[in-house]
């Protein structure tokens, strides 16, 4: 007995113990009234899968987030604040991310979370993070949620919502491949929901809908009941690791339909290595996008991102998850350089909902006190010859029953020194 | 707290001072917990109090996983599953009648009810067919959420409503009550528990069945209690889990999760309500140093796996030093080793 209460005692105590080292480090590196601020490093922080179901491809967008960050930070960061950026993994697992989150927020103190990816994950920390007043910018996926300002008046997204994205995939649909019968494979949550609920308002009821989980690595049955309707047209709301599932079981079973694929699953590299060997079979696969194609070589902007890859992130392989890792982080410079020197949570929150920046996305983002949602189009692209390159024009939409309109302005180039100015 | 050993050896002897020293005893580390608990709630800053809090549901199904696997010989794969009976139980309650109490009555209940029905199937197995049975509970359950996903909401999982803590109390504070009131509870009524005529009958079983049932010892009933008492305590972790997490889903609860409660039994020590301690407190301690660890190399990538490295190796080391689990591990004879 006295065993187990010195046991008890000593683990208690050596938490206790440990506990003290770091709590002590926190508060006087943190200074001033604002967390995760000094006059020398603003520290912000963020969930991502590393491992688990959702890694394949998501796992590089925080290293190269960081590594534009550590260009800007060469140069002597902003208003003379360096950004550290705190990476946890949370394995695509919500109860994870509630640990990690609060890790980053409670102990680490930091002063925002920056591009937490996930709907499943990101949606369970939306509460703690209200109650502790933490800016939760540019939420790395493209549910809905985000975009609720009376509820969660500190969250903004990033990424074009799916409906937005289902609106111009079912608009080109029903232009360009009007007759067939088109079908839809869809992820079991908000993600699947909102994106055929875009594509019915635009292309009008699907013929077939099916839908699949992440823990369960197996289409067969959905991409047969597909076959048996006779799909003509699948679109998919997949996550990258599906589509290489969905389009190598249909092949597998001899079901070669046009596939048109979110965004999110549709980065031709990380795709193509899920297939191996198969990856021809993307081939004239459909997609969109908002951001610069990475085998643009003539776009200044990918010249930009290519820069600070080889110098800042090892030479990582440059896929789209790259180019959106970038073009997260100069967003968010974009927004420390509106919230000027005195920088609180308030003035950065102030700084996002006026808007206005420019940058590489192709579309304007939406940001107001009224909308928190990001990018408000896409652009559409086919894999020819194993790359993906945009055809036709750019498209603006939103959630509701607005229509899907042209987008015609040129887009802007990057600032000489490639980190933009107040 | 349950030597077996030391029993053994001292009850012959002495038998009136151990039968009285057995009553009073596992009260008293009980109410010194609490009281550390409470203590430490406030001394700690927030995080450090939800880890704290995160041990304390840890615990609660890591005792009575002890129970089950080291007291009575049958091995459960399935204790995520049960886990996560409880905590959806608590959220559909909680989300329709936003009552505490009730919702964790409630978690209670049905998880016993999913135990009793295991525990009858359970009782026909053996070694091997036992776990894989219940490792079939554990892959079930996220199908489970994704065949009624207007009920469970499939991968994206519930929110859980909860009222805000009384008065002033902070929530991570409070989370740490209520998860260590849990465990305390829990750890009192095992203790009791295996301290009488039960815990006597769960170790015959285990040690032998056929003496044990030429001694009077209905095998099947024991067997079937034992696993019902330890899906109790997986309900109630669960229930406090989604308390932690305020949202649950079947990420939340996945296969390794129940192969983890198993490796953080035996390293603590099996059959032990101390290893079950200190395997809860490694659940929590060993993915947060691996982490770290992994941060400080400048791992970008390893930091997921690492802790699953982590705990292999952690596993290896403790069984070949200690072959009881750390529990075993007594201050005593390393000293007199070194003298």
């Amino acid at each position: 007995m006295k065993r187990t209460t010195a046991v008890f005692l000593a683990v208690l105590l050596s938490a206790a113990a440990c506990d003290s080292g770091s709590g002590g480090g926190g508060s006087s590196s943190s200074g001033g009234s604002v967390p995760g601020v000094t006059d020398t490093e603003v520290v912000v922080g963020t969930h991502m899968p590393l491992t688990g179901p959702a890694a394949a491809g998501y796992s590089k967008i925080s290293p190269a987030t960081k590594a534009y960050f550590d260009f800007v930070n060469a140069g002597g960061g902003i208003n003379g604040r360096k950004i550290t950026y705190k990476v946890k993994d949370d394995g695509y697992n919500p109860a994870t991310t509630q640990q990690v989150v609060r890790e980053l927020v409670l102990q680490d103190k930091v002063f925002a979370i920056l591009n937490g990816l996930g709907t499943p994950t990101h949606t369970g920390v939306l509460d703690f993070l209200k109650t502790n007043k933490v800016p939760d910018l540019f939420v790395a996926s493209g549910s809905r949620n985000w975009n609720q300002v009376g509820k969660y008046p500190g969250t903004f997204g990033f990424n074009p919502d799916y409906t937005v994205e289902g609106k111009i995939l079912g608009t080109y649909v029903k232009e360009n491949l009007a007759g067939k019968k088109a079908c839809f494979l869809g992820q079991d949550d908000d993600f699947g929901k909102d994106s055929l609920a875009g594509i019915e308002k635009t292309l009008g009821p699907v013929a077939d809908k099916q839908t699949y989980v992440t823990s369960n690595p197996n289409v067969g049955p959905q991409m047969g009941a597909l076959k048996a309707a006779g799909c003509q047209v699948v679109l998919l709301a997949t996550i990258p690791g599906f589509t290489a599932l969905s389009i190598g079981t249909a092949a597998k079973i001899g079901f070669k339909p046009q596939f048109v694929v979110s965004n999110v699953g549709a980065d031709p590299a990380t795709v193509s290595k899920a297939l191996g060997a198969a990856a021809p079979l993307l081939e004239g696969v459909v997609s969109a996008n908002y951001l610069p194609l990475t085998t643009d070589d003539a776009n200044p902007w990918i010249q930009l991102y290519k820069k600070v890859n080889a110098q800042y992130n090892n030479n990582a392989e440059f896929d789209n998850n790259v180019v959106y890792g970038m073009s997260v982080a100069y967003l968010f410079v974009q927004s420390l350089q509106a919230a000027g020197k005195d920088l609180t949570r308030e003035s950065i929150i102030d700084a996002v909902e006026k808007n206005g920046f420019q940058g590489p996305g192709l579309v304007p983002l939406r940001f107001s006190d009224k909308d928190h949602a990001g990018y408000g189009g896409e652009q559409l692209t086919k894999i020819q010859g194993g790359k993906a390159v945009f055809f036709g024009q750019a498209y603006t939409t939103d959630d509701a029953d607005g229509a899907v309109q042209p987008y015609t302005a040129q887009p802007v180039t990057p600032p000489q020194n490639g980190i933009p100015a107040a | 707290m349950t030597d077996v050993k030391e029993e053994k050896q001292t009850a012959p002897a002495v038998p009136e001072i151990v039968r009285k020293r057995k009553r009073i005893w596992p009260v008293v580390p009980i109410l010194i917990g609490a009281l550390l608990i409470v203590i430490l709630t406030y001394t700690l800053p927030p995080f450090r109090n939800y880890q704290l809090a995160t041990v304390g549901a840890y615990f609660t199904v890591t005792a009575g996983l002890t129970v089950l696997t080291g007291l009575n010989g049958q091995l459960s794969l399935g204790h995520g599953a049960l886990m996560a009976t409880g905590a959806y139980t608590f959220a559909l309650s909680q989300n329709k009648w936003l009552n505490a109490p009730v919702s964790f009555v409630a978690a209670i209940l049905v998880t016993t009810l999913a135990g009793v029905v295991i525990g009858l199937a359970a009782a026909r197995l053996r070694g091997p067919y036992l776990a894989g049975l219940t490792l079939a509970v554990a892959v079930v359950v996220p199908s489970v959420t994704s065949t009624f996903d207007e009920t469970f909401n499939s991968d994206m999982g519930l929110s859980v409503a909860l009222d805000p803590p009384p008065g002033t109390i902070p929530m991570e504070r409070w989370q740490a009550w209520l998860c260590w009131a849990g465990a305390l509870v829990t750890a009192l009524l095992l203790a009791t528990l295996v301290r009488g005529r039960f815990g006597r009958d769960l170790r015959a079983v285990r040690d032998d069945e056929t003496a044990a049932r030429l001694a009077g010892v209905n095998i099947a009933r024991t067997q079937v209690l034992a696993f019902v008492v330890s899906a109790a305590c997986a309900g109630l972790a669960g229930a406090l889990f989604a308390v932690l997490a305020q949202s649950v889903s079947p990420g939340a609860f996945p296969l390794t999760l129940s192969l983890f409660l198993v490796m953080a039994i035996v390293i603590g020590g099996l059959g032990r309500l101390v290893g079950a301690l200190l395997g809860a407190v490694l659940l929590v301690a060993l993915p947060t140093l691996a982490q770290q660890a992994g941060e400080r190399s400048g791992s970008q990538h390893l930091e997921g796996n690492l802790a699953l490295v982590v705990f292999g190796v952690v596993l290896v080391v403790v069984m070949l030093a200690a072959p009881g689990g750390l529990a075993s591990i007594r201050f005593t004879t390393i000293f007199r080793r070194n003298r």
